[in-house]
């Protein structure tokens, strides 16, 4: 119940924010809304049990690309880049780009049927209630129920049920791991000698050793060019 | 996000004080928002009152320091009053806004500082299972929370209209981008060493005496809290990194156009970040809760089950005087580490804005990457030596663990210890 409505708050948010960017006029005004709209995505990552997903969407746009931008925008104050007028045919164009990136979402999302996908999903959340009496049950299950076969599946599901409850948003060992190739959410019941499931970390370092070369790219383009006269003192 | 541990509890209590009232969806609704309210009610205060002790701490030490008095008279002895007494003057100030000033963005900039201090406070663990949101990567959050400070800084330099906020908003945007770089590896190393980003993991894992804290566990490590301990400096901004409000060069920085209560609530944000740096430091390096003596831990974890139910059922009273110990012990340590920011800023001048970014960049950011790849392979050279000490990798976690918790942390590190055996048998199939 609270999370539909934290859902619906967070979800109004973003797309109000992202409007808004399109909306207004002035460039760091955008920025704030665009501040609004990618925190209220990563907000919508938290209550998805997304934690780190939330956090690298904190970390890298809102606390790293907005505050670029408007260093930028700072460094760049005045002129035609702060109060940005748009002309009817770009309005147009941007609007039917818009338009046609919306259609293209919404066909992929109808096509995927969600029906199955739930089914195959390893534990489903238990609401609040259910849960915190299964856990009220289960300081019980390693003592209680050995004997008795039936209440001994119970405990299980009340253990089952716990962990699902407090591992909810704990992806960071298995994101970890992954990138080593060790799924256990994949490998872990398979019978022993089978192929492992390729880790992330190669396409993981290429993609960082490129952005590294972007960088230093850019260092070198942006630099001052500085006329150099070997054996002067000014020579840096 | 995963169940905040306190919460669970006031919530299944409330809950079950509520059971009579309705239905079980209204109940957990109920239950869930007053849980919420007591949280953020503690969160609150604990952001309120801390700055107003550093700002009267701030006041008294400076006066000391330069052969003053500082602030004597409001309260009685030591005018311990005096933050409060400027409180209430600057709520009463009238609240300018400037004609050139985008007065939206002006007026929203320190809420929005301020907010993201506070938010800082959600997932800093003051005890042993006292945290507002138990997130398992909390250290990565944290650090994302607090980098979004700098947001609303900016845009109130840049909001104000005036020549003097936007320099002071430029220089602090340069120095935290930066800066966060050296802070981010520096707080890797610990957490390297914890192989975990949970800050409770990572605080109870340095559980005993003060030689299994993590400052001393290498080289390295050492090195790294005092690297951690400037850029943290730093990133508060606080002299002599304080080129955001250099007053003797940009009158106030990026709020000299603020008064009356935005202007208190940006220096309500700067001290709360201080108290937060601190604790990130205290619990990285310096073993969190834990006195570092390992005695008054073993007399009150003899506590643990006294007192089981005694004011309500489920409530353990002697697990909450051990935590509340172990919170004291946590505030006093990094208040300890806020004094010495205090300290450092009224005894160091300030740098030039090139001296800044060369400190960062041309020696923090060289210093803290060779300290990360010193850590990262210390273990293996240790572990290919004849000192032959054992690579501690995760298992010790719950044999040095001297967790005085209650049940849900309880069930929390047993997962722990049985998604770490599951680490082990992949491990183990990995290695056949």
């Amino acid at each position: 119940m609270i999370e539909q409505l934290l859902f619906w708050v967070f979800a109004i948010l973003t797309c109000g924010g992202a409007i808004a960017v399109v909306a207004t006029q002035n460039v760091v005004r955008m920025a704030f809304w665009l501040v609004v709209s990618l925190g209220s995505v990563a907000a919508l990552f938290f209550l998805l049990h997304a934690d780190f997903l939330g956090a690298a969407q904190l970390l890298i746009y809102v606390g790293g690309t907005v505050v670029l931008l408007v260093f930028g925008v700072m460094l760049t104050a005045s002129g035609p880049t702060v109060q940005i007028k748009t002309s009817p045919a770009e309005a147009f164009l941007g609007a039917g780009v818009g338009l046609l990136l919306l259609f293209v979402l919404m066909f992929s999302i109808k096509s995927v049927a969600w029906g199955d996908l739930e089914s195959q999903l390893p534990a489903r959340r238990l609401s609040p209630a259910v849960a915190d009496s299964l856990q009220a049950r289960t300081s019980e299950f390693d003592v209680s129920g050995a004997e008795d076969p039936a209440s001994k599946a119970k405990a299980d599901d009340a253990a089952a049920a716990l962990v699902a409850r407090n591992q909810a948003g704990r992806t960071v060992r298995q994101l970890g791991l992954s990138f080593f190739g060790l799924r256990p959410d994949q490998d872990l019941n398979r019978p022993a000698g089978g192929a492992l499931a390729p880790g992330f970390l190669l396409p993981f370092e290429i993609v960082s050793i490129h952005l590294l070369v972007v960088l230093v790219g850019a260092a070198y383009l942006a630099r001052a060019k500085r006329k150099v006269v070997p054996g002067s003192p000014t020579e840096l | 996000m995963n169940g905040p541990l306190a919460a669970l509890t006031i919530q299944q209590f409330l809950a079950d004080r509520l059971a009579s009232w309705g239905s079980t969806d209204v109940v957990a609704l109920v239950a869930f928002l007053l849980a919420a309210l007591v949280h953020a009610t503690l969160l609150i205060s604990l952001f309120a009152v801390l700055p107003l002790v550093y700002i009267w701490l701030e006041r008294k030490v400076a006066g000391r320091i330069q052969d003053r008095l500082g602030p004597t008279r409001v309260g009685g002895k030591f005018g311990w009053l005096q933050t409060l007494a400027d409180g209430i003057k600057l709520i009463q100030k009238e609240d300018l806004v400037p004609a050139a000033a985008d007065s939206m963005m002006f007026r929203m900039a320190p809420y929005l500082a301020t907010v993201a201090s506070f938010a800082a406070f959600m997932v800093l663990p003051i005890a042993d299972g006292w945290v507002g949101v138990a997130a398992e990567c909390g250290a990565f959050l944290i650090l994302a929370l607090m980098s979004l400070e700098v947001l609303g800084i900016i845009l109130a330099g840049y909001s104000s209209g005036s020549k003097w906020a936007l320099f002071g908003a430029m220089r602090e945007a340069a120095q935290m981008v930066s800066y966060e770089i050296p802070m981010a590896i520096c707080a890797l190393i610990p957490l390297v060493i914890a192989g975990s980003l949970n800050l409770q993991v990572v605080g109870r894992m340095q559980a005993g005496g003060f030689w299994n804290w993590f400052i001393f566990h290498d080289p390295f490590a050492f090195f790294a809290f005092f690297c951690y301990f400037t850029v943290a400096t730093a990133s508060v901004k606080r002299a002599p990194f304080d080129l955001a409000e250099a007053e003797s060069e940009l009158v106030a920085g990026f709020h000299t156009e603020y008064s009356g209560f935005r202007w208190s609530i940006f220096f309500l944000a700067e001290y709360a970040s201080m108290f937060a740096v601190s604790g990130i430091a205290v619990l990285l390096f310096l073993g969190g809760w834990e006195t570092g003596l390992g005695f008054p831990e073993a007399a009150l974890s003899g506590l643990q089950t006294w007192g089981q139910d005694f004011p309500v059922q489920g409530f353990v009273l002697g697990n909450y005087i051990a935590n509340l110990f172990g919170a004291a012990v946590f505030i006093f340590k990094a208040s300890l580490l806020v004094l010495v920011q205090i300290w450092v800023r009224w005894t160091l001048p300030r740098l030039r804005i090139d001296q800044v970014m060369t400190t960062c960049l041309k020696y923090l950011v060289p210093i803290s990457c060779m300290l990360f790849l010193g850590a990262v392979l210390w273990p293996l050279v240790l572990a290919s030596s004849k000192l032959h000490r054992p690579v501690i990798w995760g298992a010790p976690l719950v044999a040095r663990s001297t967790s005085h918790a209650t049940d849900p942390t309880n069930a929390v590190s047993g997962i722990e210890t049985r998604s770490v055996s599951t680490v082990a048998n992949v491990r183990g199939e990995v290695a056949r």
